[in-house]
C-alpha cells in the first residue's frame, strides 16, 4: 500500500549525539506537563522532590515548560522550587505532541544538559519520556515511587514490579541524563513561595509547524473528572451496592469530601459504572490521601490497585471480607444505613465549623 | 494492499504470580504464558481493518522459542504471518534494546513483505508494565505515534490518514494523524475476536518464522539484550506488607458510627493535608 522510494533512513538512538563528556551534565530538570496553562499537580510533587535530590547533588534545580501562552507557568515553577526555568512558548505547542515536544526536550538536554530528567508517569509523560529516552538514547525507568542519589551521583528510580508484589531499584550508569517517569500523589511539593527567584530562559521551537503531520482536532474533557490517578480522596464501590443506583450515593459521599469515586473491576464488567472509574490491576493504580472501600470484598488485583492510599476505610456486611486486613478503620455492616449516616455526619461538621467561623 | 505490523508479548499471567513467603521470591512455576492482554486489542483492530480494507497483517514478537505458541493464537484469529525474533544474545534486553530489535524486525517484515503503513502495540505489557516499547519503535522508525487509543475512528486510505481518540487522565483527545502511524491500544478499544475454526485449523499446522541474529545483516550487537541495556536492577525486595492495626468502630448504632469514624478521621493528620477546616 504504502510507497516509499529512496535509501531507508538510518535508524534513531543509535549512538548519543553531541557533548558526551557525562561529567559536564549537571542539574535535575523536570518536564511541567500542563493543559491550557494549568500545571498538572505532579509537575509541582516533582519540582518538590527534585529540590531534596540537588540539595544531595549539590546542583540546580531546572524546570521546562513546554506550551503556548505559558509564560506564567516559569514563574510558577520558581515559586514551587526551580531555580531556573527553560521555557518554550509556541503557537503549534499549545497542544502535546510527540515530535515537536519531543524536539524541545531534545534540545535542551543536549545544550543544558541535565544530569536527571523526571516527568510524571502520566499517559504523556510516558509518551514523551518513551521518545525522548530512545532518542538520546538512555535508560528510562518508569513509574517510580521512590527517588534518590548515592556517591557516585546515580539515580536509584524505584518502582513496583510484578503487579506491585515487588519493588526493584533501577539505575542507569551509561548515559546521561538518567531518566524516569513518577507517579503521581507519591511525592510532596513544596509550599508555594513566591518570593523565590529564579532565572527564566527562552527556548525556540525546533520544528516548523509545516513539519508536523499531526493534530489535535478536539479535547473531550471526562465528565465529572474521573481523575482516580491524582484523587486525593477515593470514595469505591464494589459488587455489595448491588446495582448501579448506589453509586449516586457515593458520588454525594465523595463530593462532600472532595474526591472521586472508584470502582472495582467486577461492577466495571457488570456495566454498574464507567471503566474510567476502575481502580486495580488492569484499570488505575491510586495512592489517594483517604480511600473508602465500600461493598468491596478486597480481591488481590483490587488490593494491589489501592493498597497505598494513606488512610483506608472500610465498610462491608462481611466480617471475613479480606478488604479489612489491610483497612486502618472498618465498620462492618450495612453500607445503606452507613453511608447516609457518614454522609450527614461530615455535613453536620462543616456546618459546625462554619457556624464556629461566624463567631 | 494495507500492511499492518502488530507488535506482541509472550509474558507470564502476573495476576497468577506469588511470592514465596519463605525465601521472599517471584513463585513462577506453573504461571501460565498467555499472549498480553493489551496486545490483543492492538491486534484485533488491525484485524478490523483487514476485514473492512484488507490487509496483510504480520504480528512479531521477540522472545524464546516457546513464545511460538502466542504466534500461532494470533495466526488463529487471523494474522496472516508470526515472526518469532530469538536468540539467546537478545536475553535480558530492557526497553532501549527491546525497542531496538523490534524496529529491525519491522525494516526486516517491510523487505519482505513490503513498507508497513500502521504498527499495533498494547499500551503496556502486564510483566514489565513500563509502556515505553511502542514510543520507543516509532521513534526509532521516525514515525508518528498514537498511544493509549480507546477509540479508532476513521482510517482513510485516499488521504493516508487515520483519526483516533487516546485517553488522558483528564480528558479524551481526538487526533489526525498521517501514515504510516504507530498505535499503543487500551483495553478499551475493542473486545478480541475467538478464533474461527479456520483459524484454529490453520493454527494447528502453522509453524511461525524465525529470526536469529544471523538473520540481520545490519545489526550491532552492543545494542542488543544485557549488553545494549542501560538500565540495571540493582536491587529487588518485596515491600514489608503493610502493618495496619485496624480499628473497628462500632456500628451498632449508625449515626454514632458516623460520628466515631469522623472524630477518628479528624485525629490523624488528613484534615492538614486535605485542607479540611
Amino acid at each position: 500500500m504504502a510507497e516509499r522510494t529512496g535509501k531507508r533512513k538510518p535508524m534513531i538512538g543509535l549512538q548519543p549525539e553531541g557533548d558526551i563528556d557525562w561529567s559536564s551534565y549537571r542539574g535535575v530538570m523536570v518536564f511541567v506537563e500542563q493543559r491550557n496553562g494549568q500545571a498538572k499537580p505532579v509537575s509541582w510533587q516533582l519540582i518538590g522532590e527534585a529540590t531534596r535530590l540537588a540539595a544531595k547533588l549539590n546542583v540546580k534545580v531546572m524546570a521546562l515548560v513546554i506550551g503556548w501562552q505559558v509564560s506564567e507557568l516559569a514563574e510558577e515553577s520558581i515559586y514551587h522550587g526551580a531555580d531556573e526555568v527553560y521555557v518554550c512558548d509556541s503557537k503549534e505547542l499549545e497542544h502535546y505532541r510527540t515530535r515537536p515536544y519531543s524536539r524541545v526536550c531534545l534540545h535542551v538536554i543536549r545544550k543544558y544538559k541535565p544530569e536527571i530528567v523526571l516527568m510524571g508517569a502520566t499517559n504523556t509523560g510516558r509518551d514523551l519520556a518513551g521518545a525522548i529516552a530512545t532518542h538520546l538514547p538512555t535508560g528510562l525507568t518508569a513509574d517510580s515511587t521512590q527517588l534518590d542519589v548515592d556517591e557516585e551521583r546515580l539515580l536509584l528510580a524505584s518502582r513496583p514490579a510484578f503487579s506491585e508484589k515487588m519493588l526493584a531499584t533501577i539505575l542507569c550508569k551509561q548515559f546521561k541524563p538518567q531518566m524516569a517517569t513518577a507517579r503521581a500523589g507519591v511525592f510532596e511539593q513544596l509550599p508555594r513561595d513566591t518570593t523565590r527567584t529564579g532565572e527564566v530562559i527562552q527556548v525556540p521551537p525546533q520544528m516548523d509547524p509545516g513539519e508536523i503531520a499531526t493534530e489535535m482536532i478536539e479535547f473531550l474533557e471526562t465528565k465529572g473528572s474521573v481523575n482516580l490517578a491524582e484523587a486525593e480522596v477515593i470514595v469505591a464501590g464494589g459488587r455489595g451496592l448491588g446495582g448501579p443506583a448506589a453509586f449516586e450515593m457515593l458520588k454525594e459521599l465523595a463530593d462532600e469530601l472532595g474526591g472521586v469515586v472508584g470502582a472495582s473491576r467486577a461492577v466495571v464488567d457488570l456495566g454498574w459504572i464507567g471503566h474510567d472509574h476502575q481502580v486495580g490491576q488492569t484499570g488505575v493504580t491510586v495512592r489517594p490521601k483517604l480511600y473508602f472501600a465500600i461493598g468491596i470484598s478486597g480481591a488481590v488485583q483490587h488490593v494491589v490497585g489501592m493498597q497505598n492510599s494513606s488512610y483506608i476505610v472500610a465498610i462491608n456486611k462481611d466480617a471475613n471480607a479480606p478488604i479489612f486486613k489491610i483497612a486502618n478503620y472498618a465498620i462492618v455492616g450495612d453500607l445503606f444505613q452507613i453511608i447516609p449516616a457518614i454522609i450527614q455526619a461530615v455535613r453536620t461538621r462543616k456546618l459546625e465549623r462554619l457556624q464556629l467561623l461566624k463567631y | 494492499m494495507l500492511h499492518i505490523v502488530v507488535c506482541i508479548k509472550q509474558v507470564p499471567d502476573s495476576r497468577e504470580i506469588r511470592i514465596d513467603p519463605k525465601t521472599n521470591t517471584l513463585i513462577r512455576q506453573g504461571v501460565p504464558a498467555i499472549v498480553n492482554y493489551y496486545d490483543l486489542h492492538g491486534l484485533e483492530e488491525a484485524l478490523r481493518i483487514k476485514d473492512e480494507f484488507g490487509a496483510r497483517v504480520t504480528v512479531i514478537t521477540m522472545g524464546p522459542p516457546s513464545a511460538e505458541k502466542a504466534l500461532c493464537q494470533c495466526v488463529s484469529m487471523g494474522a496472516d504471518e508470526g515472526v518469532l525474533v530469538s536468540d539467546r544474545a537478545f536475553a535480558g534486553a530492557d526497553t532501549l534494546a527491546t525497542s531496538y530489535v523490534l524496529a529491525l524486525t519491522i525494516q526486516k517484515a517491510e523487505d519482505t513483505w513490503g513498507p508497513v503503513d500502521m504498527i499495533f502495540c498494547g499500551k503496556q505489557t502486564l510483566d514489565g508494565d513500563t509502556g515505553q516499547v511502542g514510543p520507543g519503535i516509532a521513534c526509532r522508525l521516525d514515525m508518528d505515534q498514537l498511544t493509549y487509543v480507546e477509540l479508532f475512528e476513521s482510517l482513510d486510505i485516499e488521504k493516508q490518514e487515520v483519526v483516533v481518540r487516546r485517553h488522558l487522565e483528564d480528558g479524551v483527545e481526538r487526533v489526525r494523524a498521517r501514515l504510516p502511524v504507530l498505535i499503543t491500544a487500551l483495553d478499551i478499544l475493542n473486545r478480541p475476536r475467538r478464533a474461527s475454526l479456520p483459524g484454529v485449523l490453520r493454527a494447528a499446522r502453522y509453524k511461525p518464522i524465525v529470526w536469529t541474529t544471523n538473520d540481520f545483516s545490519n545489526l550491532d550487537r552492543s545494542k542488543i539484550g544485557l549488553k545494549g541495556s542501560p538500565t540495571i536492577v540493582s536491587k529487588t525486595w518485596v515491600p514489608e506488607p503493610k502493618q495496619v492495626n485496624t480499628e473497628y468502630v462500632d456500628s451498632a448504632n449508625v449515626v454514632a458510627a458516623a460520628t466515631d469514624l469522623l472524630n477518628r478521621l479528624y485525629a490523624t493528620e488528613l484534615p492538614q493535608k486535605l485542607g479540611w477546616s
